[in-house]
């Protein structure tokens, strides 16, 4: 049964197809755009499109994370590296390989159409759920189960700054 | 399939993710420049995360296991990025250049 354009179900459909639509269009434009900063630009609205299909799946604070991560550090960081490398100099003088473009296509749309193929065409058998996957679950589960990898994550992130900034600082005079 | 009803299948959000990550894999291919790289890279490891989100909605017994694994995906994101960013800013002071056709020096 279809519901109404006009009621909540249906509002609730046409924003899904946009924000699919908004995914989309972002993503196209991050991998084709030519200059660097458009590209970023469709990054963020790519960005946004992924964070409400977490809000549609059930997952607020997924969705949270990501526009706090991916749009507000991520997408940022990348925009401040193109302003420091300014990469944009030599785009002119320089003609694009001829090769690597059909190649990626190629490569890009078997592994698309088989993945698409895949999920429409398989038999997917769902679980009974034993919890209801709420915040509350997700914090308990980091903590008890899942601590040692928390830990380890926080680990990371540490290294991964220190080591951004001694390379960073390297050659510089 | 009624259109605007799709939010509720699995296969809509299984293709939306194939195809963020054949958009990755298509601009990780064809980008010169180490920033369109990395800008590739992190639309591959959001089509794996929107799978991983997918899954855990529709079919996982557990459903907060995605929800972790997709956090750590995105610690281990910015991680990379963090690192990768810093190594193209120390390429383009050395070489003058952020192509990945000119940083060739270990070539022989």
């Amino acid at each position: 049964m279809t519901p109404s354009v006009f009621s909540a179900d249906g509002l609730v459909g046409i924003i899904f197809l946009l924000m699919l639509a908004a995914t989309l269009v972002g993503g196209i434009v991050a991998v084709t755009a030519k200059r660097l900063v458009r590209a970023v630009a469709g990054l963020i609205v790519c960005f946004v499109g992924v964070a409400s299909m977490y809000f549609f799946l059930n997952a607020p604070f997924v969705s949270m994370m990501q526009i706090l991560i991916y749009v507000g550090a991520i997408a940022v960081m990348i925009a401040f590296a193109i302003m420091l490398a300014d990469p944009e100099n030599k785009l002119q003088q320089r003609k694009g390989n001829v090769v690597n473009s059909p190649v990626g296509f190629c490569c890009a749309a078997l592994i698309t159409v088989g993945l698409v193929a895949l999920a429409f065409r398989a038999k997917w058998i769902a679980f009974a759920k034993i919890n209801d996957g709420s915040v509350d679950e997700v914090g308990t589960q980091l903590l008890t189960s899942h601590a040692m990898a928390f830990e380890l994550v926080s680990l990371v992130l540490l290294i991964a700054i220190i080591g951004a900034l001694i390379i960073a600082k390297e050659g510089r005079r | 399939m009624e259109i605007l009803t799709l939010y509720n299948s699995l296969a809509v959000y299984l293709s939306l993710a194939a195809v963020l990550f054949g958009l990755g894999i298509y601009g990780f291919i064809t980008r010169r420049d180490f920033i369109g790289m990395l800008i590739s890279a992190e639309m591959i490891l959001n089509g794996a995360s929107l799978n991983f989100m997918a899954f855990n909605r529709f079919l996982a017994p557990d459903p907060a296991i995605g929800q972790i694994f997709t956090l750590f995906i995105m610690a281990i994101a910015a991680a990379e990025a963090a690192i990768g960013l810093s190594l193209v800013v120390a390429v383009y002071r050395y070489y003058r250049s952020t192509d990945c056709q000119d940083v060739t020096k270990l070539q022989g």
